[in-house]
């Protein structure tokens, strides 16, 4: 990069609540908002009370999206405001790191009672009786993942341009590094980036129980599901994170709540030496990490990578700075993802502009792939 | 050798192309039925269409599925990804088997857990055929190939893993405009120096039922079964949506420098990309085609050039009343009185989605290469409305140096590249 690039703005919702304050406060330790009913035998981190018309005054945008979309778009206005910045929109770069939307579960769940019993080629042909009878028109789009941005483009007149990175929680990462790659090279100043992820969703959960790592059971942190072998408990998050150029932002009279000094991100193999842990060593080499720098972790819970990241940051504090205090994101807001990420970043961002440390490290270390390291400072 | 730019930045050169399209696997068998306006549309055979407003599409038969097995969608984007991959790497003839020494930019359609699956699902995980998700989800426990199969990340990975791309791959989509987007995120990191070479790849198998329907009722899609190949029509009066098709298109990007350096035959230049987003409506652009404009003129500028220097369109031309329309908007907002030639391969190959903005990019280098205009075929009845030249039914010999390929996406994506003829 080739000029420096703040984080101006930051709009933050989980299962804590939202906004800066509350996450603030989280750092120094809070108890995390656990559902384990809804969709037992899964606990989630669940969706807070939110005001919708506050982000999404139309009542015709709210009904055109579901949940994820609405909590995308609810974040992305926050960001917006927390910047400062609505009056620059037209010009504002955009890159989303998109899930899919919700399916219509009852749908499914109608279509799969009657159909499973059918011979094939009767019940191809009932699917399609089915769908075409019973698909809203309207869930196609609230469905499609490039349309998060697209409602973040209608509602809050987002238009510079638009992106949507697919692949989970590296999906993110890249988001994060490209748009603050673009503005270092000077194509444009300000860009709002981030992700969302809804995870009290049963197509979610069974794409996520296929990987054979989420909690089943009562919530415990992250330290203790490790020597069960591991465990995801997924979290309801958005994040969306304002960046800017410092020329840019001072010259518009903004702060600064951090800058953004480094995001690096790679897809180990993990095979073979190949490791996840192997992968963040080398994205560390040359990061001018500060003693005391505090650490954001965004271990996941999965078993191999959150055992690659405990590794990771073992060998970084042999041989680097003194450590300053690890913050396990994953035990307050759970693992949103796409939203992971961004999450983290905001967080360290906030433990930075608080005073609680002069650095903050956040790791990424996705669930299947990716590895991903941003440092966050003082501007 | 100008290896710099107006702005400064790396030239970007194609050394590599490849393609799946409806017309046929690879380059020469894809542009060969193109320049033939040969269609490429065909009634579904893959699944039942009982019941179905649209019974046609265009569809890649691949080899593996000749027994009648047909593959899930991340399945097909994956094979036909790796077909056009394959084809572009072997062109350019860069890095050695299993690494390729750049990043992986895969433009794809969103994936996931799809009927089959949830239906097989949903006969073991209940006798009592209740279908419930708890108890699919009980089923699918631990069902890696199935995780695997349908994470977004799924395909790009065994995609890097496959060719032995650079860091981590980037999966991205952009609406209709995705193929573009990837071409234009390869275009940025050889810019910028962060690569001297990337894999751009656009892949879209969604041809099957449920895709199909939610098309179906955005009534996007031709409803015109009886004759297949006579069903996408853009630019022309009797027009009435978009033929959903599939395919493939790999481009292999390097700075022209890196290029040059090795020796590698260079088929055209990435001169520019541009891109403005819609604020407008979720399937419709501003009826003042603000977006689509400055889209259009971004890439240019991006260029460095000034519309005259266009010489031709590859354009987005879907076929739906919509698109064709504000693409003719958008072309006399920015070449006037006399715009130049515009074809939609779109009229052959069908709409291909997340594939099509490279695959109408590996055209356009084509068009370029032969000095040949493909056509716009099945124009019966010209749309006075449109008015431009959408060179009708027959391949057009004409000289081009440049063309400006559009890309224009549902949920307000737009994008269009420049592409220049070889030094």
């Amino acid at each position: 990069m080739t000029e420096t690039i703040w984080i101006t703005g930051i709009g933050l919702v989980s299962s804590l609540g939202e906004g800066t304050e509350v996450h603030q406060a989280a750092l120094g330790g809070a108890a995390p908002v656990v559902d384990a009913d809804t969709f037992a035998p899964y606990p989630v981190h669940p969706l807070p009370a939110l005001d919708l018309d506050r982000q999404i005054p139309k009542k015709g945008d709210q009904r055109q999206m579901e949940p994820w979309q609405r909590l995308g778009t609810y974040a992305a206005g926050l960001a917006i405001d927390h910047a400062g910045a609505r009056d620059l929109v037209r010009d504002m770069h955009l890159i989303v790191a998109a899930g899919g939307g919700e399916r219509d579960v009852a749908l499914d769940e109608a279509v799969c009672a009657e159909i499973a019993r059918l011979p094939p080629e009767e019940g191809a042909k009932l699917l399609n009786e089915r769908l075409a009878s019973g698909l809203r028109p309207t869930l196609f789009l609230a469905q499609l993942s490039n349309l998060l941005a697209g409602n973040i483009s209608i509602v809050h007149g987002v238009t510079g341009s638009s992106r949507t990175f697919m692949g989970e929680e590296s999906a993110a990462a890249d988001a994060v590094r490209i748009a603050a790659a673009r503005l270092g090279e000077g194509r444009g100043g300000i860009a709002l980036v981030g992700g969302a992820y809804v995870a009290g969703r049963w197509d979610m959960l069974l794409l996520y129980s296929a990987s054979g790592q989420l909690r089943r059971g009562d919530w415990v942190p992250l330290a203790q599901r490790q020597d069960a072998g591991g465990g995801l408990v997924t979290g309801t998050a958005a994040a969306f994170l304002v960046l800017e150029t410092e020329s840019h932002a001072k010259a518009r009279g903004a702060r600064g709540i951090a800058r953004l000094t480094a995001v690096r991100s790679a897809a180990a193999r993990r095979r073979g030496a190949d490791t996840a842990e192997a992968a963040a060593t080398r994205l560390a080499a040359g990061l001018p990490l500060a003693p005391g720098y505090a650490v954001v972790s965004g271990a996941t819970g999965a078993a191999v990578p959150t055992a690659a990241e405990a590794a990771f940051l073992a060998g970084l504090r042999d041989s680097g700075p003194v450590q300053g205090k690890v913050v396990q994101s994953a035990d307050l807001i759970g693992h949103p993802v796409e939203a992971a990420f961004p999450a983290d970043i905001a967080l360290g961002a906030l433990a930075v502009a608080g005073g609680a440390a002069p650095q903050a490290l956040v790791t990424g270390f996705g669930v299947w792939r990716g590895e991903a390291l941003a440092l966050v400072e003082a501007p | 050798m100008k290896t710099r730019d107006h702005l400064g930045r790396h030239v970007v050169a194609v050394t590599g192309i490849g393609l799946v399209t409806p017309l046929g696997i690879g380059v020469a068998e894809s542009w060969a039925g193109l320049l033939a306006g040969r269609s490429g549309i065909s009634r579904i055979t893959r699944f039942p269409t009982d019941h179905l407003r649209t019974t046609i599409a265009g569809q890649v038969d691949l080899p593996e599925e000749a027994g009648g097995s047909s593959l899930t969608s991340p399945a097909r984007v994956e094979r036909m990804g790796a077909l056009a991959g394959a084809e572009a790497i072997a062109a350019a003839g860069l890095g050695t088997d299993g690494h390729f020494p750049g990043p992986l930019f895969m433009g794809m359609p969103p994936v996931e857990v799809e009927w089959p699956q949830r239906l097989d699902l949903a006969r073991r995980g209940n006798g009592a055929g209740s279908g419930k998700y708890p108890e699919m989800i009980a089923a699918a426990t631990g069902r890696v190939d199935l995780f695997e199969g349908a994470l977004f990340g799924g395909v790009g990975e065994r995609l890097a893993d496959r060719f032995g791309t650079q860091g981590a791959p980037i999966s991205l989509t952009t609406a209709c405009a995705t193929g573009a987007s990837s071409i234009q995120l390869g275009i940025e990191a050889i810019q910028r120096g962060e690569s001297t070479a990337a894999l751009c790849i656009g892949a879209e198998g969604s041809v099957q039922p449920e895709a199909l329907i939610r098309f179906s009722l955005l009534s996007a899609l031709s409803t015109r079964n009886e004759d297949p190949a006579k069903a996408s029509r853009p630019f022309e009066k009797t027009r009435e949506g978009f033929v959903m098709s599939e395919g493939a298109a790999a481009l292999v990007l390097e700075s022209l420098e890196s290029a040059e350096a090795r020796g590698a035959k260079v088929l055209g230049l990435l001169l520019g990309a541009g891109e403005r987003a819609d604020s407008f409506h979720r399937t419709r652009s501003n009826p003042d085609g603000a977006a689509i404009i400055g889209a259009m003129r971004a890439a240019i500028a991006d260029a460095g050039l000034e519309p005259g220097d266009i010489d031709y369109v590859n354009g987005h031309g879907t076929g739906t009343p919509e698109n064709d329309k504000m693409e003719t908007l958008g072309m006399r907002a920015v070449f006037g009185e006399s715009p130049p030639p515009i074809s939609s391969n779109k009229s052959m190959i069908g709409h291909t989605l997340s594939a099509a903005g490279a695959i109408e990019a590996v055209f356009s280098l084509l068009t370029i290469r032969d000095g040949m205009l493909p056509p716009t075929i099945n124009h019966e009845t010209p749309d006075p409305a449109v008015g431009l030249d959408v060179v009708p039914n027959v391949a057009r010999a004409a000289k081009v140096s440049r063309v400006l390929s559009n890309s224009f996406g549902f949920g307000g994506q737009n994008v269009c590249l420049v592409i220049g003829a070889a030094p």
